[in-house]
């Protein structure tokens, strides 16, 4: 895997100057990330988040199999490909991250406020990436199919509507700015335009995913955070209504479109 | 910090009762009053970035309108707002608009500042090569904006000191400067309106687009 990487690097920076060299370039990494695909590390991830679906954990000692995720207690397959939706018990609309939360905390007895202020990559927050791994690993294929049947999920796809076009910060960028064409690019890196159905396997469709550039599972609430981050925006808290509003409007716009989540990211 | 929460879920019930039973969502003031109580619940500061860079301004106010309702802005609001922007234009203090175009390319390459990961020591970079084509020996570039190459020789410009290229180069420190007062809803940052780019950073750019040295005019 490492050797690999290096000779598509070198085949990245290989070439010379001109519009030629541009083209291969960009098949360079297309063929770099057609290599990724032989092996996808959240293999690993999907395994413990498995594990500690079934473990008994927390000061209760009790296992997440009666979390309802949205399809009854215990059901996992095809879950992630209808979240977020709206829940009747904490009556909230609610993503995969922040309702693996709620189970948390009400089967098992953590603290979701405590998990949701701890920093991506430490502690309860890789368990939580590791559940919702497996879980979106469990809907592979399927298509997405969010409801919309209730108002809150149609006021929350409306709110994350707004929260797309939202302009700000020193940079008076908004989500649309980068996700609002066809085929536009930042450097390299091609943008897919999450205004209406990006297609099978392609932003909204594609998160967890396992990034090869820094060796890290990044759940979908971690993939909003950066791109706030680079957008120059304020911290969104995790779980918070702003990230699972944006969701539902990603989500909603997805409808019929597979997941290929865990995906392999650059 | 709970307050807000439960004024939130309080708002939220209330909408949600408003639109019980309607199929055709209205209401657009009601939610972008929702959106803006979400917001102010959702984000926080975070290193240098404070929250309060989100109370934005008419013209970002207005554009994010018009892209919810999916329609260009209102022609008479959007030259309106180019007005506005414009009149704010700091042009450069001591009337020299061209710097080293050697200092522009490595502003343009650089996208650092302004996230909650950089620290106020950072200098920050114009993000030119982000969005624009600009040296073409540079292959990485990005496709948001025009391409820039050959943006001076395109626009005849031989000698920026002569009195035939001052238009050009004031619209090309204008445009740097505050886009929004040539495009009220352009996608390009305001680099120096919004203190993102210092004067002489703007300077060292204008010479990048505009120098016949530059490698951009070659």
């Amino acid at each position: 895997m490492k050797s690999k990487t290096c000779v598509s690097l070198l085949l990245i920076f290989g070439f010379s100057a001109g519009v030629f060299a541009q083209k291969s370039a960009v098949q360079s990494i297309e063929e770099y990330r057609a290599m990724l695909q032989d092996g996808n590390p959240s293999d690993l991830f999907e395994a413990k988040g498995e594990d500690l679906w079934k473990q008994k954990r927390g000061p209760k000692k009790v296992s997440l199999e009666q979390c309802d995720l949205g399809k009854g207690p215990g059901v996992v397959k095809g879950v992630f490909t209808e979240l977020p939706r709206f829940f009747a018990d904490t009556n909230r609309v609610q993503d995969l991250e922040s309702r693996l939360l709620t189970c948390m905390e009400t089967l098992q007895g953590l603290s979701a406020a405590d998990i949701a202020k701890t920093p991506f990559g430490k502690g309860e927050q890789n368990n939580l990436t590791a559940l919702a791994t497996w879980i979106s690993a469990e809907s592979k294929g399927m298509k997405f199919n969010l409801s919309q049947a209730h108002p809150q999920e149609r006021t929350f796809f409306e709110v994350g509507k707004r929260l797309f076009f939202q302009r700000g910060g020193p940079h008076d960028f908004s989500c649309a700015t980068c996700h609002g064409q066809d085929e536009k690019r930042i450097r390299l890196q091609d943008l897919p335009n999450l205004t209406k159905n990006p297609g099978d396997g392609v932003g909204f469709a594609a998160w967890p995913a396992y990034r090869v550039s820094n060796g890290q599972m990044w759940g979908m609430q971690q993939r909003l955070n950066d791109c706030y981050r680079q957008q120059r925006f304020p911290y969104p808290g995790f779980g918070s209504d702003a990230t699972i509003a944006l969701a539902v409007y990603l989500g909603v716009n997805s409808q019929g479109s597979a997941s290929v989540a865990p995906a392999i990211k650059r | 910090m709970f307050t807000s929460k439960a004024k939130v879920s309080l708002a939220l019930i209330a909408i949600a009762a408003t639109f019980a039973g309607c199929s055709n969502m209205g209401g657009n003031a009601e939610l972008d009053n929702l959106t803006a109580s979400i917001v102010k619940a959702s984000f926080r500061d975070e290193g240098i970035v404070k929250a309060s860079v989100l109370d934005t301004d008419e013209t970002n106010r207005a554009c994010a309108a018009a892209d919810v309702a999916g329609k260009p802005i209102d022609e008479a609001l959007g030259r309106a707002l180019e007005a506005q922007n414009l009149k704010s234009i700091k042009w450069p203090s001591n009337g020299v608009f061209l710097g080293d175009w050697k200092e522009g390319e490595k502003i343009a390459q650089n996208g650092r500042g302004l996230t909650w990961t950089d620290d106020a020591k950072t200098v920050n970079g114009g993000n030119c090569y982000n969005c624009h084509q600009i040296d073409n020996k540079e292959i990485s570039f990005g496709t948001i904006g025009p391409s820039l190459y050959n943006y001076g020789k395109i626009r005849g410009v031989t000698d920026p000191k002569s009195p035939d290229a001052k238009l050009m180069v004031e619209y090309t420190w204008g445009r740097i400067w505050n886009s929004k007062a040539y495009n009220a809803c352009s996608n390009m940052p305001r680099a120096g309106h919004m203190g993102i780019l210092s004067e002489q950073q703007v300077r060292d750019l204008v010479a990048l687009l505009l120098d016949p040295q530059s490698p951009v005019n070659q």
